[in-house]
């Protein structure tokens, strides 16, 4: 079915750093020069053969900070995409199915948060939460799943449609069947591609926040939280900042790159793709 | 007054009025309802407002006190119809941290955002939609295909990146123009301008992508039409046939592109305010959640969510009057 030989190039490249990306992350310990937190020489070292990216505001090894917040950013992005679409396409699911009015009551509190831009209501719910790994993940996963249960719900309220859907529940089908057995694979290929747009959303959601002092807190490495630690040595022309950031976008813009293909090998389903 | 009452009274028979009095009465009812989610998402944690404000060392004497004064004692929907009678008229209510007037200390500010919104607006829009027709024009082209490759690359850009490259290469590197946005009140028209030609153009490269991007599909849309073909066999040039049959009737869906990432600058602003130090409301919003300033941020959430809501409103507005159908009915 995959021919390897036809993938595009944007698509090969893209995948290859994603990949180049996700090594990074599960190996780091392995790969990293030094220790994440260890001073290893003086402030904002420029690059040189013992520090590959140089040194940061604390004179930590740039390079190993880097590694290590890949992992740390990664992997919130990962399991907050994995969370918001859990509940987004089991709830959406069940929605187009069941109908009625828990169709009618979860519809509109999706619209209702997706009145607020997420970065705003973010950071209205995290003024009063404590600031840790747990709530941060949980705040983006449920956030993000509104978009996810309006795609999925879509899809599913089309599939639920069809005859073999039909059969099932003449058949005697419980709803638990109809979803995950009828309606989930039918749903995979539109939902797929979405995962990649939804995962690069939750990586630049979670860098933002970071990069405003709201998401992961020092000491730990995150590409975000890296931006904001370096940013006061832009204004003396130390480029240590625009290194995180750089890395954030290429791994978005990678990602991005599988996902835009993928979208282009399955059905054109786009709904759901808005931001904000 | 009275004529104009009756002119009020005349249109209301006509179906676009009431359509358009639906949206608006529709966004003040969703608006309602974003200030009640606001308001309970402040409130998810058992600790309370007095409890950070004293910290943990507080006696419960003087936390008992701290809460009668602040009415904490109250149920919360007392709470919510107080905070919501004193939004109506104009009272914002206290900051905790510093306890000065909320609403004064936004006035300004507000100010600042929608000055730096409007003018990363103004750069925005026309680019985007002459880039989008360009992009028609040489639709699956090279040109079209290097603009969608730098809009693609653009979504993914995090606004910091965008940001401070724009910081480190023309304002450190070049010295053409200052790092830091600092404005004050009396400030010369040109200084201001200055101060704020970076931010706003890392703004307008965080929405310009998306807008483009919506602007070619919408004309490419049109494109399909029976009559873009006739124009076609007629011998009209291609850039003819874009500018005077196409773009007149994707103008609904283009006007709906540019309101929506209105929407997106808004959000983009808070970001972007950070990164250059501007004071606007987006930093006045991250200032007061790193302290834990519930007061400040409900009512900074609730004015970002109603300009949101409210550029959605017009969208939706401008695309009822932008069609032809309901604006002329049988």
């Amino acid at each position: 079915m995959l021919d390897l030989k036809r993938i595009p190039l944007g698509a090969a490249i893209g995948l290859i750093l994603t990949a180049l990306f996700l090594f990074v992350a599960v190996f780091a310990p392995l790969i990293s020069p030094y220790p994440m937190e260890q001073i290893v020489g003086d402030v904002w070292q420029p690059m040189s053969a013992d520090y590959l990216l140089g040194t940061d505001n604390l004179g930590r090894d740039l390079l190993s900070r880097m590694i290590y917040g890949a992992r740390t950013t990664i992997f919130i992005a990962a399991v907050a995409t994995a969370i918001s679409f859990i509940l987004g396409s089991v709830l959406g699911f069940t929605a187009a199915v069941v109908g009625g009015w828990f169709d009618m009551l979860m519809s509109r509190f999706v619209d209702l948060l997706m009145a607020i831009p997420t970065l705003i209501f973010g950071l209205v719910v995290l003024s009063v939460l404590p600031t840790t790994v747990f709530t941060l993940i949980m705040v983006m996963g449920i956030l993000d799943s509104t978009r996810v249960y309006r795609l999925s719900r879509a899809v599913a309220v089309d599939i639920n449609v069809m005859d073999f859907v039909e059969a099932a529940k003449l058949r005697g089908e419980g709803t638990r069947w109809i979803i995950f057995r009828e309606i989930l694979p039918n749903a995979l290929s539109p939902l797929i591609s979405e995962l990649g747009l939804r995962f690069i959303y939750a990586v630049l959601f979670l860098s933002a926040l970071s990069f405003l002092g709201l998401g992961v807190q020092p000491p730990q490495a995150d590409w975000g939280g890296m931006v904001k630690e370096n940013k006061d040595g832009i204004v003396f022309g130390i480029p240590a900042a625009l290194i995180p950031a750089a890395a954030i976008a290429a791994l978005a813009i990678s990602v991005n790159l599988v996902a835009d293909w993928i979208l282009n090998r399955t059905t054109d389903l786009k709904g759901g793709r808005g931001n904000g | 007054m009275l004529a104009r009452s009756l002119i009020g009274f005349a249109l209301m028979s006509s179906p676009i009025v009431k359509l358009i009095a639906q949206r608006i009465a529709l966004g003040i009812m969703l608006l309602l309802a974003v200030s009640v989610l606001i308001f309970v998402g402040t409130q998810i944690l058992p600790g309370d407002v007095a409890q950070s404000i004293l910290g943990q060392s507080a006696t419960p004497q003087a936390l008992a006190n701290l809460r009668e004064e602040l009415g904490l004692n109250d149920p919360a929907y007392v709470r919510y119809f107080r905070w919501l009678g004193g939004v109506l008229t104009g009272d914002l209510g206290t900051a905790l941290s510093s306890r000065q007037d909320i609403a004064s200390s936004l006035g300004g500010r507000l100010w600042n955002t929608l000055f730096l919104a409007f003018w990363a607006a103004i750069l925005s829009i026309p680019l985007a939609i002459t880039m989008g027709l360009v992009a028609v024009r040489y639709r699956n082209g090279v040109v079209d295909k290097a603009i969608s490759g730098v809009a693609l690359a653009s979504t993914s850009l995090p606004e910091f990146f965008i940001g401070y490259l724009l910081i480190y290469f023309i304002a450190v590197k070049l010295q053409w123009l200052p790092s830091v946005s600092t404005v004050y009140d009396g400030m010369p028209f040109i200084d201001r301008m200055k101060a704020i030609a970076l931010p706003a153009l890392a703004l307008t490269f965080v929405v310009f992508a998306h807008m483009m991007r919506m602007t070619r599909a919408a004309i490419l849309n049109v494109m399909q039409s029976a009559y873009i073909e006739t124009a076609e066999l007629k011998g009209l040039r291609p850039i003819e046939i874009i500018r005077r049959h196409a773009f007149p009737n994707a103008i609904a869906p283009i006007i709906n592109v540019v309101m929506l990432n209105l929407a997106f600058l808004v959000v983009g602003v808070v970001v972007v305010e950070v990164i250059f130090v501007y004071p606007g409301m987006g930093q006045y919003l991250v200032d007061h959640v790193s302290k834990r300033d519930v007061p400040v941020v409900q009512a900074v959430g609730l004015i970002f969510a109603a300009v949101y809501i409210g550029l959605n409103i017009i969208a939706d507005i401008a695309g009822i009057i932008a069609n032809p159908r309901l604006r002329h009915p049988k």
